[in-house]
């Protein structure tokens, strides 16, 4: 038995297909995971996304200390509520985790990391903060739903305390919103849909998510919080990232801030070689040609011999076909070929997101 | 619970043989197994004229989330394979005994029907699996 989360009777309820996902007990389906996918692109569904670890990092050097700690430069968060998309890298570039920081005031950031990735994570960033006096605060007194589609944003207003309703009517895209630490409402998401991730102590969230039920928001799974991130073009943590790769051999060279040259932070001497030489791998997408299904590990083939292999790779109910990111020798590709059960089965090289706000975005 | 009708016969692979009045038998997956693969995608089956062995992979079906060998559960010629599956994966889901049947054998050896199991049996197997 895993742990979890405070939602977990009322997924019962909605007749959830259990699984254990990093130690929690999580919904895999409600029953089909097409469905659900289509009910988040077409109209709003919710996750449960109680397993994230909520960090709150506080101190009057925090900003500095971020600075150094991510590779996407907090800088950047000029305005409160802004959030920021950043790899955590160790000193040989590779990705210990990627995260969202939300900047709440000049002295405190709040931090989302992966849920199986916790306890490396909190040891890594306690370690890096001694010399900056850091409060690090893990917040496993909060839950987080996320609330995606179409319709998303106007079914959670009106469910939200009075007090909120009009800062989160206003609120701008990658930004965040909050009343008296009680709601944190951030417009961000992981489905390429509109949406909010919603941050609330455990205490509410049974009532919240009934709520949300009553006004159509259907309960959808992690099955279908997978194929909606494929489409979006959004990596998953431990299949298209891991520590053995840097963000520039995994798609995300656009999250790493080289400027100003004079910021260091953790792995930027072994980001740097590799930017400068070129020859590192990089991170595609691919469109299945034939029938079949890319999966994570399947051999890709290079016209001049070279392979690389797919870091993960699904059926878009979206598209109707099979999609997949894949990591592949330095240089530019139209066409490769995969290994699926000793076929060789042709796939077109895209660049991802595949789709976005209900729409294919790639021409075939 | 999934769905167990009392007049097929099952192998511990998943797979359910019915047997037709004309000696030949029809052949697909269980309620147990779609449930537990979730919607289907994808569906590869035998060529009509293969001649399978009992054992032999001779298909796949393949979820969102995973993908599946269909063994064939007795020796003989497939005669039949059912094309709408193909195009139509979640008819397998929706209706796995009915219009999600998957290839029709003639078989070799009438005894082979004998080594599998029947409902009972079945019903056994998957609660002694989980």
């Amino acid at each position: 038995m895993g742990r979890k989360t405070p939602l977990y009777n009322k997924h019962l309820e909605s007749k959830a297909k259990m699984v254990d996902f990093g130690g929690w007990d999580m919904p895999l389906h409600y029953g089909s995971q097409i469905q659900e996918h289509h009910q988040v692109r077409r109209d709003a569904g919710m996750f449960d996304v109680s397993h994230m670890t909520i960090i709150d990092l506080t101190g009057q050097r925090v900003r500095e200390f971020l600075r150094y700690l991510l590779a996407n430069d907090v800088e950047r968060l000029k305005k409160i509520g802004k959030a920021l998309y950043s790899c955590m890298l160790n000193e040989k570039g590779g990705v210990i985790d990627d995260l969202i920081v939300y900047l709440q005031n000049d002295n405190q950031f709040r931090m989302v990391v992966n849920a199986a990735t916790r306890d490396k994570d909190i040891a890594w960033i306690t370690q890096q903060a001694k010399p900056f006096q850091i409060q690090i605060n893990e917040r496993d007194d909060l839950t987080m739903l996320a609330v995606q589609g179409p319709v998303a944003r106007e079914k959670v207003r009106d469910l939200l305390p009075e007090n909120l309703q009009t800062s989160v009517k206003a609120l701008a895209p990658f930004y965040a919103t909050w009343n008296n630490g009680e709601f944190f409402v951030a417009r961000t998401g992981y489905t390429g849909e509109e949406g909010f991730e919603i941050i609330l102590p455990a205490s509410k969230v049974s009532d919240f998510w009934e709520a949300l039920l009553v006004a159509g928001v259907a309960p959808i799974g992690l099955g279908a919080r997978d194929t909606l991130r494929l489409e979006a073009g959004m990596n998953l943590y431990g299949e298209d990232m891991d520590e053995n790769n840097t963000p520039l051999e995994s798609g995300l060279s656009w999250t790493v801030a080289f400027k100003p040259e004079n910021r260091d932070f953790i792995g930027r001497r072994v980001l740097q070689a590799q930017r400068d030489k070129k020859e590192h791998q990089i991170m595609v997408g691919l469109i299945l040609r034939d029938k079949g299904v890319l999966r994570a590990h399947q051999i890709v083939s290079i016209e001049n011999g070279g392979k690389g292999q797919i870091t993960s790779g699904t059926f878009s109910p979206t598209l109707g076909v099979s999609i997949a990111f894949a990591r592949l020798p330095a240089g530019k590709y139209k066409d490769v070929t995969v290994t699926i059960r000793n076929k060789q089965l042709s796939a077109q090289v895209v660049k991802p997101p595949f789709v976005r706000h209900g729409k294919a975005c790639i021409a075939s | 619970m999934s769905e167990i009708p009392e007049d097929l016969k099952y192998s511990e692979s998943h797979e359910w043989v019915r047997l037709e009045e004309d000696g030949i038998v029809t052949i697909g997956i269980t309620d147990h197994a779609q449930e537990a693969l979730g919607d289907l995608v994808f569906v590869e089956l035998p060529n009509k004229g293969n001649i399978l062995n009992t054992e032999d992979a001779c298909g796949v079906v393949e979820s969102v989330k995973a993908a599946s060998d269909i063994f064939s559960p007795i020796t003989g010629e497939v005669i039949e394979v059912n094309l709408t599956v193909p195009d139509a994966p979640e008819l397998v889901n929706e209706s796995p005994y009915g219009k999600g049947w998957l290839f029709k054998l003639k078989p070799t050896e009438n005894s082979d029907l004998d080594k599998l199991l029947a409902y009972d049996g079945y019903e056994r197997f998957l609660e002694a699996e989980e």
